[in-house]
């Protein structure tokens, strides 16, 4: 049964240096739960099927003072109790079995009592309305006299509760928008549904032959129906979103004057306190280094794909990797001081100079609300003029109201918008909510950032001669900074015969040094490997090998590009879409790839300067689409009209973007579009839909013709149609891919 | 009309039974994972899911 074999695990990437501080944020994560237990969630996106969940739940479950492991398949999450104060080494037992594992911050991880509340209002509105209409049934296939005034009364009863239950929903939402003047959906929805009732109770009391309680209780079901897909798709793609890996740190090791030691959360860290880094740590907040030699990556910050050297002196930005060497810091900022705090900021501004988009149910709504109220009130009053009588006046004006409900438009885009993000789910992109899809449709320019979204974040080694390059792979083997990586990569399997080497030493911020057959080999900067031939520089080297001091090879890199980047790019075009590269990267590497993708592109874009340009071209007129995965463009994500981001793009990044796509392939970017636009289509013709449907049974209502049985069966075969047209999304085009997304089952867990 | 004194109480309650459970399901996390619980069906290793401390039971 198991779908899991060897070769599905090769690509799972293990990091050799965590960071040596893992033990601390796995307590720092993980939450006490009573008897000396704690407990620890685990985001681990690669389990698939009931193989992983045994071979995942049989590994922890052996580790000492693991209590137990449950895995949950639906969300992809782990939870794992243990006791004492040593967590047990559940990440490392993870990757050694072939999975990817990151923490999950167990705050995050509360019920949600929004939805459970929809759900228990969903069905407790199912049970009357399903109960009322087997009533109705009888009293519609000839009840009379008392036996129908018996099922009108117990129709009462039921829907008496029931109403004030699942309806207050919509009423407590009415009366929060009449109380500060505004009107919304919810108002004609309460007033239609609350004026139904009344008047029912009232015909019931007086033996009238009809009674609304059907249509009631039957609105409140189908209306609840849309505002919980609606609540369940954007809750489930934030805790997809929220459950990748977190690359702000969770604390530091902090150097107290008495000499003492200790591990210090983030938000704790107070400017002038002293803190080690490990190699391969996240620098917690702006900082100082005043001992150390080190390399920084930068590219999640910057953009620049390039690492920067850090010695005493240096000033760092919380969030860059430490890649190579121990660094001592001072900090200069506190966590709320410091550079990601200042990016939230500027994302705050861009939101605030950020015309708010009105999505098109609530556009629907404003012109839906006085249209109903208007119609139902001329109909009481030309029937009052017509016939003289206020209770068939108000009958009628009534069932206008009802047959009026905004039960398909209530339906109509929250059912599409559903559909669409399981579309999109399938394959591989996340959507935050149904205003980003509205958006996302009318794009019609795309721009890019370069690191990490155009290209992978991967560097390639230009072309060298083979045995430099395997003399520089054996030695490049012994470290994990990029270059070194890029180089132990492009080297292997290419030695004819067995390099040897002794005592591979790494000199951080300068390179590798080995000795092997009485000579000395460097593997590094330049100027440092070439110390005997300072005039022998090659021309735009980044790294050399030198013996003794004397050049072997020059490596030149370039960044990896996507490999279907000129495939999404092309695609996007024939879509009508303007493409171009906006990065804070330099200009050569920049127009080195937008040359190769035939783009326009602008380089050593500061994040203000990203926000600037999209202004600019939304003040044109265009509707952009930001695709992008750094810190640095996260202000940029927000400006634009809609936005993308990678899952490996940084925290803040993700959780900017209305859509994340999770597969490693730019094609989810025109076919994302692709999607949204189908959906488009499909929202307007639900729209127009309920406007025939009214169009139709307005008149039929005005006249006062209109029966509780005519209004039930109508109501409800709009709201069929309309769930069934949103469905043609998933026939249309479809791709070759099965269904991946159990819809009712993440409906349901996201609820528990 | 005898009968319906006792057919539409018996009626109501039977739908009541199932929305109530339903709703206990739903508290007690018997939905929080429904491709795992499908999954898990096949498993036949021998030690029975212990019920009283199901991180589950928490709701």
């Amino acid at each position: 049964m198991s779908c899991c074999t060897a070769g599905d695990m090769h690509d799972v990437a293990m990091v050799g240096s965590r960071g040596a501080h893992e033990h601390e944020e796995v307590l720092l994560a993980s939450r006490v739960i009573g008897n000396g237990l704690r407990e620890t969630s685990l985001a681990v996106p690669t389990i698939h099927c009931g193989g992983c969940m045994q071979k995942i739940e049989q590994a922890l479950a052996a580790l000492p003072r693991v209590e137990r492991a449950r895995v949950n398949l639906s969300t992809k999450r782990v939870i794992v109790r243990w006791h004492g104060e040593v967590p047990p080494p559940v990440i490392e037992t993870l990757n050694q079995i072939g999975y990817e594992a990151h923490l999950y911050d167990a705050s995050l991880d509360k019920k949600d009592v929004v939805l459970a509340r929809l759900l228990r209002a969903l069905a407790v509105a199912g049970f009357a309305a399903s109960n009322i209409m087997l009533l109705s049934v009888s009293i519609w296939s000839g009840a009379t006299d008392e036996m129908r005034n018996l099922f009108h009364w117990i129709s009462a009863l039921i829907a008496f509760p029931a109403l004030i239950y699942s309806g207050s929903i919509f009423f407590n939402s009415a009366w929060r928008a009449l109380r500060v003047g505004h009107t919304n959906m919810d108002v004609p929805i309460s007033i239609g549904v609350l004026l139904a009732f009344g008047m029912s109770v009232y015909e019931t009391i007086v033996h009238g032959p009809h009674a609304y309680f059907d249509a009631a209780t039957a609105l409140v079901f189908f209306l609840l129906v849309g505002r919980a897909l609606d609540y369940v798709m954007r809750a489930r793609a934030r805790t997809a979103v929220t459950g990748l890996a977190r690359l702000a740190p969770r604390g530091a090791l902090v150097f107290y004057s008495d000499g003492s030691q200790n591990f210090v959360p983030v938000n704790e860290i107070k400017p002038g306190m002293t803190m080690l880094l490990a190699a391969g740590d996240r620098i917690p907040v702006d900082a100082r280094v005043i001992a150390g030699r080190s390399e920084i990556d930068c590219s999640l910050i910057s953009g620049e794909s390039a690492p920067q050297a850090a010695t005493a002196g240096s000033y760092l930005q919380a969030g860059t990797l430490n890649l190579t060497g121990p660094l001592t810091l001072v900090a200069t900022a506190a966590a709320e001081n410091s550079f990601l705090a200042d990016m939230i900021r500027m994302m705050e501004a861009a939101e605030a100079g950020h015309s708010a988009y009105r999505r098109i149910a609530d556009r629907a709504a404003r012109l839906y609300a006085p249209v109903v109220h208007a119609t139902a009130l001329l109909t009481f009053v030309g029937w009052m003029i017509a016939s003289n009588d206020t209770h068939q006046a108000i009958t009628i004006a009534i069932a206008v109201l009802i047959i009026t409900c905004p039960c398909a438009l209530g339906l109509a885009v929250p059912m599409v918008h559903v559909v669409a993000a399981r579309r999109l789910f399938e394959n591989g992109i996340m959507l935050k909510d149904g205003g980003g899809l509205e958006r996302l449709a009318e794009i019609d320019t795309v721009i890019f950032d370069k690191t990490g979204t155009l290209t992978l974040g991967v560097i390639d080694v230009d072309d060298i001669e083979p045995a430099s390059l395997a003399l520089g792979a054996a030695i490049a083997a012994h470290s994990r900074h990029p270059y070194s990586l890029a180089i132990a990569a492009a080297g292997q399997n290419k030695a004819t015969t067995p390099i040897v080497l002794n005592d591979v030493t790494e000199i951080s911020g300068s390179g590798l040094e080995s000795h092997a057959n009485g000579k000395t080999y460097r593997l590094g900067q330049a100027d440092w490997a070439l110390a005997n031939d300072p005039t022998a520089h090659p021309e735009n080297a980044s790294v050399v090998l030198s013996q003794d001091g004397r050049c072997l090879a020059a490596f030149r890199f370039r960044d990896r590009m996507h490999a279907d980047a000129p495939e999404a790019i092309s695609s996007l075009k024939r879509m009508g879409c303007a493409v171009e590269v906006l990065s804070g990267d330099h200009e050569d590497r920049v127009r080195k790839l937008a040359g190769a993708l035939g783009l326009a592109h602008t380089a050593r874009a500061s994040p203000r300067e990203k926000m600037a340009r999209l202004a600019a071209m939304a003040a044109f007129g265009h509707k952009v689409l930001m695709v992008g995965d750094g810190l640095n463009d996260a202000p940029a994500l927000v400006a634009a009209h809609a936005s993308m981001a990678p899952a490996t793009a940084a925290d803040v990044g993700r959780n900017v973007a209305d859509l994340v796509f999770l597969r490693d392939s730019l094609t989810s970017v025109p076919q994302a579009i692709r999607i949204a636009r189908s959906a488009r289509r499909l929202v307007h013709e639900n729209l127009i839909f309920a406007v025939i449907y009214n169009l139709i049974a307005v008149p039929i209502a005005v006249l006062g013709l209109v029966t509780p049985l005519l209004a039930a069966v109508a109501m409800s075969l709009s709201s069929l149609l309309v769930v069934a047209n949103a469905q043609r999304l998933l026939t249309r085009d479809k791709q070759e891919r099965p269904s991946a997304m159990p819809t009712f089952s993440q409906i349901l867990s996201s609820a528990q | 009309m005898i009968s319906l004194s006792y057919l539409i109480p018996i009626s109501l309650l039977l739908g009541a039974a199932g929305l109530a459970a339903f709703l206990w399901a739903l508290k007690s996390g018997q939905y929080e994972d429904l491709d795992g619980a499908a999954e898990r069906i096949l498993f036949d290793d021998d030690n029975p899911m212990r019920r009283d401390d199901d991180p589950s039971n928490k709701g």
